[in-house]
């Protein structure tokens, strides 16, 4: 089980409070991660990642295991511990603004 | 009785405030879709409890927010959550958020480039809706002025999206350039009298029209004027602030040039100045009355490097001849120390037999006027900046 912590507008947006969890077929990547999060959660869709390109929007960072991952290729496998569910996958919308 | 439910939208939430028909006591909700920039909320002519919203975010990108109550429950149309994205036989279900302009071959439209502020040309690239309109006729309907600019409509009620793709394609695009909030679309006016017309406005193209439902455009911009556009028969390149006209009269207009009041008597063939007396003519809104298409409102901006009102005084003007002639409107508005501004989505009119007028202000307040704009009250005075102010008049 993948557990993702989303920043607080898009926990607003998905109608959910702590943390998703999600099962995520292996190899778990960004890609497969955020598949799984949009299928389950339509509503997110284009939120974190631009609808055609799909390349993460640009205000979007994302991190886990105490490293910044945002410039990991999606395909990438992400660390061992999000991929069995011990640690969890930080959407988190970069902090800027007013 | 009859009542009136005003729309806002501001930098941090929507809010909505309802009357009964004296619009003496308000009650106020929200905020909704709190911390977001709502730039637009509009309801449908033809269902009043058809509400659509424009929820925007830098971070976030664009949502597309409905309410089938009247503000009361709000979702973003298209797949709710933990259902299929597919339709039984495969075909994506809509997503409401998703504004993709159109490059296929069929449009004959390709996505060009328009200028960048620094002259260069620039890729087309999606930022956010600014205004929606949904038809008069159907509540299903809805158009959509967008960053960077065009026109796109939905016709499942807000489910998915579809760009006009003639007007971004009209051929004058690399001639477009943003203005300083951005090259937005942002004024969309449905003909009352003629299903087939619609008027837009760009900042900073111009004012275009379309005879056909959309499908084609041309500019309509012959004696607009401005210093910075050398060219006397320029085409397009204008910042058109807003436009507005009264139903009875769709064929006359009037717009908020950059500076400049302007009117047109013939669908925008030709403008001609009608600033008149007022202190300045820069400004954002302008609107009409309901009930009188000769009575005119804006409020006076001192300059284009200086957006707050002349004199820190908060002005209404309105010209009771169609122009030309202006009176100051002052009565219940701050006339000393006053330096907020007016955006151009937020000024709107309700229908009542004493035309009720509204507008909000970048300090947050949102006055509103009884009895034509001769007396003024704040509603409501410590929202976050007021974007746009939308009135629905209720039965």
């Amino acid at each position: 089980m993948i557990r993702v912590i989303l920043p607080f507008h898009l926990r607003t947006l998905a109608h959910v409070e702590g943390e998703v969890q999600l099962e995520v077929e292996s190899p778990v990547t960004q890609r497969s991660v955020l598949n799984a999060l949009e299928a389950r959660y339509p509503m997110l869709c284009g939120t974190i990642r631009d609808h055609v390109t799909q390349q993460r929007r640009p205000f979007v960072r994302f991190f886990a295991c105490e490293e910044d991952l945002s410039h990991e290729l999606p395909d990438t496998p992400l660390p061992d511990a999000v991929a069995i569910g011990k640690e969890p996958f930080f959407v988190i919308g970069a902090i800027a603004g007013g | 009785m009859s009542g009136v439910r005003v729309l806002v939208g501001t930098r941090k939430g929507a809010f909505i405030l309802t009357s009964d028909g004296k619009r003496e006591r308000w009650d106020v909700s929200g905020p909704h879709f709190a911390g977001w920039e709502i730039y637009h909320l509009k309801g449908s002519p033809f269902d009043p409890d058809r509400l659509y919203a424009s929820q925007t975010s830098g971070w976030f990108g664009q949502i597309i927010q409905r309410s089938d109550d009247g503000g009361k429950k709000w979702y973003q149309p298209g797949t709710p959550p933990g259902e299929p994205t597919t339709m039984p036989d495969g075909t994506p279900k809509g997503e409401s958020n998703k504004f993709s302009y159109d490059t296929s071959p069929e449009s004959g439209k390709p996505l060009t480039t328009h200028q960048w502020y620094d002259g260069t040309q620039h890729p087309w690239e999606f930022k956010r809706v600014w205004h929606l309109e949904p038809s008069l006729t159907d509540p299903d309907t809805v158009y959509a002025g967008v960053e960077d600019a065009a026109l796109f409509r939905s016709t499942d009620g807000g489910q998915a999206w579809q760009e006009l793709a003639g007007l971004r394609g009209h051929g004058s695009g690399p001639k477009w350039q943003p203005g300083a909030g951005g090259m937005c679309l942002h004024t969309i006016l449905l003909d009352p009298s003629n299903p087939e017309r619609i008027f837009i406005a760009i900042s900073a193209a111009g004012a275009f029209r379309s005879d056909d439902r959309g499908k084609t455009w041309r500019p309509v911009n012959r004696g607009l004027k401005s210093q910075y556009i050398p060219d006397p028969k320029a085409e397009v390149g204008f910042c058109v602030h807003h436009l507005a006209m009264n139903r009875s009269r769709p064929s006359v207009l009037f717009m908020q040039l950059h500076w400049d009041v302007m009117r047109s008597d013939d669908a925008g063939e030709s403008w001609r100045e009608v600033s008149g007396n007022l202190p300045t003519d820069f400004g954002f809104p302008i609107d009409v009355h309901a009930h009188e298409p000769n009575t005119v409102y804006v409020v006076p901006i001192k300059s284009d490097s200086e957006h707050y009102p002349p004199d820190g005084k908060l002005r209404v003007y309105r010209s009771r001849t169609g122009g030309d002639e202006w009176e100051a409107l002052t009565n219940g508005l701050p006339q000393r120390d006053c330096y907020v501004n007016v955006l151009r989505d937020a000024m709107a009119v309700d229908s009542l037999d004493s035309c009720g007028v509204y507008f909000g202000t970048t300090g947050g307040q949102v006055y509103a006027s009884a009895d034509a704009g001769d007396h003024w009250a704040p509603i409501v005075r410590d929202l976050p900046a007021v974007v746009s102010v939308e009135v629905q008049t209720l039965p």
